[in-house]
């Protein structure tokens, strides 16, 4: 129980970290103002275009398939594999489990080995094109190291070292509803839930933050409109003040 | 001649083998105390230069959603490595856009994040010392912020912000670019880039109205200051009389006659340019921004038209409304500002211009998309209207027109090497070097279709192709001015010669 306890307690502070640094972050570029219209022309003109760019950025990576068709593909199968073993994941946090999680069951456990292609694929770059190679820093490969320790373990969990699935439902269930459950003292699952904690607790303090950012990336999320509406940010408009008084109109 | 080789455009260029700090020697002239302290900055690097740039640096993240988003979002996927001009053309890793943001984002870490003040070896954060300082001002003076990087960016980060804001910082400590501080403080001054004062302006449009006398037998006016005129020419003084951009002006003096509209040029808003944008200061550009308005509200103008200059579109189009704005008493019935292309590209398609192809003949075109026009602004109702107008004109003056390969053009079109506060004599070792991704673009379409000049609407990129044209082995004079095809081909009510027979400049 009292390794249990030890997983409770970091479990909520990871929680914590996680939701209130992204909140903030989230809430900073929400309101930190974008003095001038700068979407990457050509760009869409009306709102409801944007909300396709957005999507085709965010959902196909839109702009990396222009660039670079491998690095596409690495990121995106990760990404889009990461998504499902997530949503897979929610069998663990629901009783009785949600019809449409059983649905994705399957895939996310094809899912695991995806990730974990996409993940070495993306780091065989980092030393394999010079390029990349001079880009990448110490952090850089830490991240990839920790994403594969995290899908590795699961993995292990799964196919080689099984642990007790239900054992371990119990315990997430015990930390949702505030009675805490012990917590099955297996090594690989230890491993894992901790390296998964450590990803939440580094998220809002790290390039993680690329997740919210691009929602509120100018180049990406402004309409092509300037000449049509006055775009004017509140520190600007103060500027405007001075010359109704004396600006030689 | 120059101490340094041009990359060969013979066959594809390369992605190339990193040269660490093969461009370090190049960084520009600094501005001298008068240049600086003329906007408003201190003479020379202050004392406290450290603490003040962080401030700044602190400052800019809580005015610009763009920088704050951008620092905190790169995951350095290297999608941007081999997009830069720069760096394809030197190999210098600082080149590669994410590396060039990286000299910044380091501070950024060490001062603005807790990884980067706990754990500075992890993140890679850095103190901004004097070398790191020193790097800023070289490298971010080798980025034309062109915007070609942040098409391919998954985040859609934009580098030219970055180098924008980094400048600004270097210009809030005393350590500011001769080139840039220099002509916006002739601006502030005379009105326009070259300090060209209201008398030569006169004397040389003058010049120019003889000139197409003298060619087509009709007196076409170039109006300066004329109070009461529907349209307010605001175009770059480099029209006045650099070459390939002249032949351009008296391009838009002959549509304007021939359109039958009355129009003006304003001495004291005798430039289009807003070098401002480079230095990434939103005040100098409002102040050269605020010099456009006063000069239409003065001559009591109806609308506003932009002659051919890739930043000045972009700074008119995007942000001209909110730098200079409300434009509530122009005609709403027109756009404001208008380019222009697009009075042009109007009165072809409703049939009022003859033009004659054949005037062309001589030449096989092609046309290269400037950086701000293609990336930072529109023509037109439609998306990718930056695109189509200028080639539906060039097709509509010329007979023989080829584009260049798909991804050197339209929004990935390659900078001329110049744009970005970079067309200054000091830089012409990057400059040159930068030019070679279009140049072997151009290269292709000569061996394949046999392309003998190469259109452009960017005064910068006439003017930089002008000048490192040679370099490649292209004739200076084979990059022409759009409106100079328009010159040549449009036949003018009463024009006593044909246009087909006479030669062109080209």
């Amino acid at each position: 129980m009292v390794l249990g306890s030890i997983f409770a307690v970091l479990a909520y502070f990871a929680t914590a970290i996680f939701v209130v640094g992204l909140l903030y972050r989230i809430w900073l570029y929400a309101t930190t103002p974008a003095p001038l219209k700068i979407p990457t022309t050509p760009a869409p003109v009306k709102r409801s275009g944007v909300l396709i760019r957005m999507a085709k950025e965010v959902f196909f990576f839109q702009s990396l398939f222009k660039a670079n068709k491998w690095t596409w593909l690495f990121g995106w199968v990760f990404h889009a594999a990461l998504l499902l073993v997530v949503l897979r994941h929610l069998r663990y946090f629901t009783e009785p489990v949600w019809l449409w999680v059983k649905w994705v069951q399957p895939f996310g456990l094809y899912a695991g080995f995806a990730m974990l292609a996409g993940l070495a694929a993306l780091w065989v770059r980092r030393f394999a094109v010079e390029r990349i190679r001079y880009i990448s820093g110490i952090s850089d490969h830490l991240m990839l190291l920790l994403l594969i320790g995290i899908v590795v373990t699961g993995l292990m969990m799964k196919y080689v070292v099984r642990t007790d699935i239900i054992a371990l439902k119990t315990f997430v269930l015990g930390l949702i509803y505030f009675d805490w459950q012990p917590i099955p003292a297996d090594a690989m699952l230890l491993i894992h839930l901790g390296l998964a904690l450590a990803l939440m607790i580094i998220f809002p303090f790290s390039k993680l933050l690329h997740a919210p950012g691009l929602f509120f990336s100018p180049g990406r999320n402004q309409v092509d409109n300037p000449r049509e509406k006055r775009h004017l940010a509140p520190w600007a408009a103060a500027l405007d003040a001075g010359r109704q008084k004396g600006g030689g109109e | 001649m120059a101490d340094y080789d041009t990359p060969s455009i013979t066959a594809p260029i390369d992605i190339p083998v990193l040269k660490k700090r093969a461009m370090k020697h190049l960084s520009p002239f600094a501005a001298a105390p008068a240049h600086q302290e003329a906007l408003g900055f201190p003479g020379e690097l202050v004392d406290d230069w450290q603490t003040k740039a962080i401030d700044k640096f602190a400052e800019l993240l809580g005015k610009s959603r763009a920088l704050q988003v951008y620092m905190d979002s790169c995951v350095k996927c290297g999608a941007c490595t081999d997009k830069c001009h720069y760096f394809l053309g030197s190999g210098d890793p600082n080149n590669m856009p994410v590396a060039r943001q990286d000299l910044m984002r380091k501070v950024y870490r060490r001062n603005f994040t807790w990884a980067g003040k706990l754990l500075p070896w992890l993140v890679g954060a850095e103190d901004l010392t004097e070398e790191l300082l020193d790097d800023w001002y070289t490298y971010f003076h080798q980025c034309s912020q062109c915007r070609r990087c942040s098409v391919f960016c998954p985040y859609g980060i934009d580098t030219a912000e970055v180098s924008m804001a980094a400048r600004e910082i270097m210009d809030h400590i005393g350590k500011g670019q001769k080139y840039c501080n220099e002509i916006i403080g002739k601006v502030h001054k005379i009105g326009n880039n070259l300090g060209l004062p209201e008398a030569a302006l006169i004397n040389t449009l003058e010049g120019l109205e003889e000139d197409i006398e003298e060619e087509t037998g009709v007196p076409v006016t170039l109006p300066v200051n004329v109070e009461g005129a529907d349209i307010l020419l605001v175009t770059p003084s480099a029209d006045f009389f650099a070459e390939p951009h002249v032949d351009g002006l008296i391009g838009y003096a002959k549509v304007f006659h021939q359109a039958g509209v009355s129009w003006t040029i304003s001495s004291y808003a005798s430039e289009a340019a807003n070098f401002a944008l480079f230095i990434g200061s939103y005040e100098q550009m409002k102040l050269i921004a605020e010099r456009i308005r006063k000069a239409a509200r003065d001559l009591g103008v109806k609308r506003i038209i932009f002659g051919e200059c890739g930043h000045a579109w972009r700074v008119a189009y995007s942000f001209l409304n909110t730098l200079a704005g409300p434009f509530d008493f122009l005609d709403p019935g027109y756009p404001i500002p208008q380019h222009i292309c697009e009075f042009t590209y109007d009165l072809i398609r409703e049939g009022k211009l003859t033009l004659d192809k054949s005037a062309n003949d001589h030449m096989t075109l092609t046309y290269h998309d400037s950086c701000n026009v293609a990336r930072g602004s529109r023509m037109g109702d439609s998306p990718g209207g930056q695109f189509e107008i200028p080639r539906a004109i060039i097709k509509a003056c010329c007979n023989n027109f080829v584009d260049m390969a798909a991804d050197t053009i339209k929004e990935k079109t390659f900078c001329c090497g110049g744009g970005g506060g970079l067309l200054t004599d000091d830089l012409m070792e990057v400059r040159a070097k930068g030019a070679a991704p279009r140049m072997r673009a151009l290269q292709e379409v000569v061996e394949d279709h046999g392309v003998t000049h190469m259109a452009a609407i960017c005064a910068i990129c006439k003017s930089q192709f002008a000048k490192v044209m040679p370099a490649y082995g292209f004739d200076m004079d084979s990059v022409v001015s759009l409106h100079q095809l328009v010159s040549n081909a449009i036949v003018l009510d009463g024009q006593t010669t044909d246009p087909a027979g006479k030669t062109s400049t080209a």
